[in-house]
């Protein structure tokens, strides 16, 4: 077990390192001057140049490279050039919104998506399977913020049950905070679960068809066992693989929310960074996403065992 | 050069063959009507220009946010444009991005995947190179090209494009390593054949009608991601009207216009649903097994 999770966090190490090689190069081989951006608009030639020396831009490549991986190692991601900011101050004083609306949204899609696959493919053929694959092809194909929009429109407009945008910590009184989550965490979700619950029936059909599902229910097992027990577990392991590649959806789904919804999260900060070209944060928020990215696979690939006993590590 | 004599079906035969119905299956009228509703979409968008009533781009000071009339519509919007003229406008633009997107993805991911997937010692670095690239969220990725690039057609294209590339090859190189493994091809290498001729000759063709199935997939997703691109504010020049440009100016008067963000999200929606459907439909069709091989 420990060696498989030391190999696969070695094996981590090369596809974050062409990360940052790939995110290194497509800032500075691209048109656009930091320099430039940082010195504003009525800055003259020499004072370009100097702040291009001070930035090190006027080093080879493979020198600014270097320099600035080697920096990241030592968890200094440089100064914003917009705020002037130390920009994993700037990551963590966001970090908060964004992960308790994605953990929000993932305990919803579970708890939505699950249910609803297990019926679909209980009921094969039936009018809930037939809801269920619509509702999942539809998820697929409306924008997220479309869907924000819609749910805006309805419960924050029409209904006034919660406010239309904003956010508010937990520490400021939960009734507060859920309140202002509970449409963004909707939104997120709705993608979400259209794809669990997707695999979840795809996965649950094939199981359902085995023989010891039969014999489950010859000897007078009751269904809900049979389904929750019996077949669902052997059903977990291509649900929690989708779990985590549909990850990377959630990553971009919580940038287009947080504008929706006025939420200052990472999502936001990296939008921002990126049309403001503030080099420092778009290569930090990139690697960042992509290493969580990895590492939730990586947990997801370890929880198998937990589910399927077959499996060792 | 010794070569299998073979007498190769056109790409035509190689395709109806594919698609062709199994004895005895019935399709149902879902895909038929998909198919329909695609169609009235394209053709609207396509011949926008020869019915809608007003000039998508004209502005007029005096018209603004009017609400529906017999003049406007679907009324105008906060510079007194036809929102329904910009509408049935937008998806010519917003079409040939999903179109242009999925073409280029998949002719660049078809040429990386046949040649990861021939060549073993370029396996392991190519492999690795698109592992990477999928790890970077996609979004984020594409507006930084964007961003970086400019917000032009060609940039907002290739910015879609290269994150969907990674899922392209790992699709091609599956059904080339398989395919490798046939006596056909073992045959021709051991008769000598040239290794362009293997690659297209042979090799190609058991792509093909994977490919077409992601690629309605991509052209569905490469339409989406515009319409997030344009309301980040990181699509095509916002002077253009795309679904996606119109419901990003339409973010800022949702309360008073919603229908800015409602219309072209119908349309879009409705457009993506079709071909998503007519995804599924060829898919089913091709191989069950089709499923496992994408992962």
């Amino acid at each position: 077990m420990f060696g498989y999770i030391l190999r696969r966090l070695l094996a981590t190490i090369p596809v974050l390192l062409i990360v940052s090689v790939f995110v290194f190069l497509l800032l500075r081989l691209t048109p656009g001057d930091p320099a430039a951006i940082l010195a504003g608009d009525a800055a003259t030639p020499a004072q370009l140049e100097r702040i291009r020396d001070s930035l090190g831009l006027n080093d080879p490549l493979h020198v600014q490279f270097l320099t600035w991986f080697g920096q990241m190692l030592q968890g200094d991601f440089g100064t914003s050039l917009i705020s002037n900011t130390d920009v994993l101050d700037m990551v963590s004083d966001r970090l908060g919104p964004t992960v308790n609306i994605a953990v929000m949204t993932i305990i919803i899609s579970v708890l939505l998506a699950v249910p609803m696959g297990v019926i679909a493919a209980w009921r094969h053929r039936s009018w809930i399977d037939f809801a269920v694959m619509s509702f999942s092809v539809l998820g697929f194909s409306v924008p997220v913020f479309v869907i924000g929009y819609i749910l805006i429109q309805i419960f924050a407009i029409e209904l006034r049950w919660v406010p239309v945008q904003g956010y508010k910590s937990p520490a400021d009184g939960l009734g507060a905070f859920f309140s202002r989550a509970v449409l963004p965490s909707l939104t997120l979700a709705t993608i979400y679960v259209a794809l669990i619950a997707r695999m979840t029936r795809a996965s649950m059909l094939e199981v359902l068809g085995e023989d010891y599902i039969r014999t489950a229910r010859a000897k007078g097992v009751r269904e809900n066992v049979v389904l929750f027990r019996h077949a669902l577990r052997n059903a977990a392991v291509p649900i929690l693989t989708i779990i985590g590649t549909g990850f990377a959806l959630l990553i971009s789904g919580v940038v287009v929310t947080e504008s929706v919804f006025n939420i200052p999260g990472i999502g936001r900060l990296t939008v921002d960074a990126i049309l403001a070209r503030d080099y420092p944060v778009i290569q930090a928020m990139i690697l960042l996403t992509a290493g969580i990215y990895v590492m939730v696979n990586l947990l997801v690939d370890l929880s198998y065992s937990l589910f399927d006993p077959r499996i060792r590590y | 050069m010794a070569d299998i004599p073979t007498s190769r079906p056109s790409a035509f035969h190689v395709l109806t063959g594919i698609f062709a119905l199994p004895k005895g299956a019935r399709l149902g009228a879902g895909p038929a009507i998909a198919a329909l509703v695609l169609a009235i979409i394209v053709m609207a968008s396509v011949c926008a220009p020869l019915y809608v009533p007003h000039d998508p781009l004209s502005m007029d000071a005096m018209s603004r946010l009017k609400p529906p009339s017999g003049e406007f519509w679907l009324g105008t919007d906060p510079f007194g444009r036809d929102i329904f003229s910009r509408v049935m406008t937008g998806g010519r633009v917003s079409l040939l991005i999903g179109v242009g997107a999925a073409v280029v993805s998949v002719a660049i991911g078809l040429a990386i995947g046949l040649v990861a997937g021939f060549f073993r010692t370029a396996d392991g670095i190519i492999m690795r190179i698109m592992d990477s690239l999928m790890a970077i969220p996609a979004i984020l990725l594409a507006i930084a090209l964007v961003a970086l690039n400019g917000p032009s057609l060609g940039s907002v294209i290739i910015a879609i494009t290269i994150p969907e590339v990674p899922r392209v090859v790992r699709l091609v190189r599956s059904v080339v390593l398989t395919a490798r493994e046939e006596p056909y091809v073992e045959a021709a290498i051991a008769l000598g054949s040239s290794m362009p001729k293997i690659l297209i000759q042979h090799l190609l063709p058991n792509t093909l009608a994977p490919l077409i199935v992601q690629g309605t997939y991509i052209c569905a997703s490469a339409i989406l991601i515009e319409a997030i691109l344009s309301f980040l504010g990181a699509g095509v020049s916002t002077e253009i009207p795309t679904w996606g440009n119109i419901m990003a100016e339409g973010r800022t008067y949702f309360q008073l216009k919603p229908g800015l963000i409602f219309w072209p999200g119908i349309l879009l929606s409705l457009c993506i649903l079709c071909i998503n459907l007519l995804g599924d439909t060829a898919r089913d069709l091709l191989d069950p097994r089709m499923k496992k091989r994408e992962g």
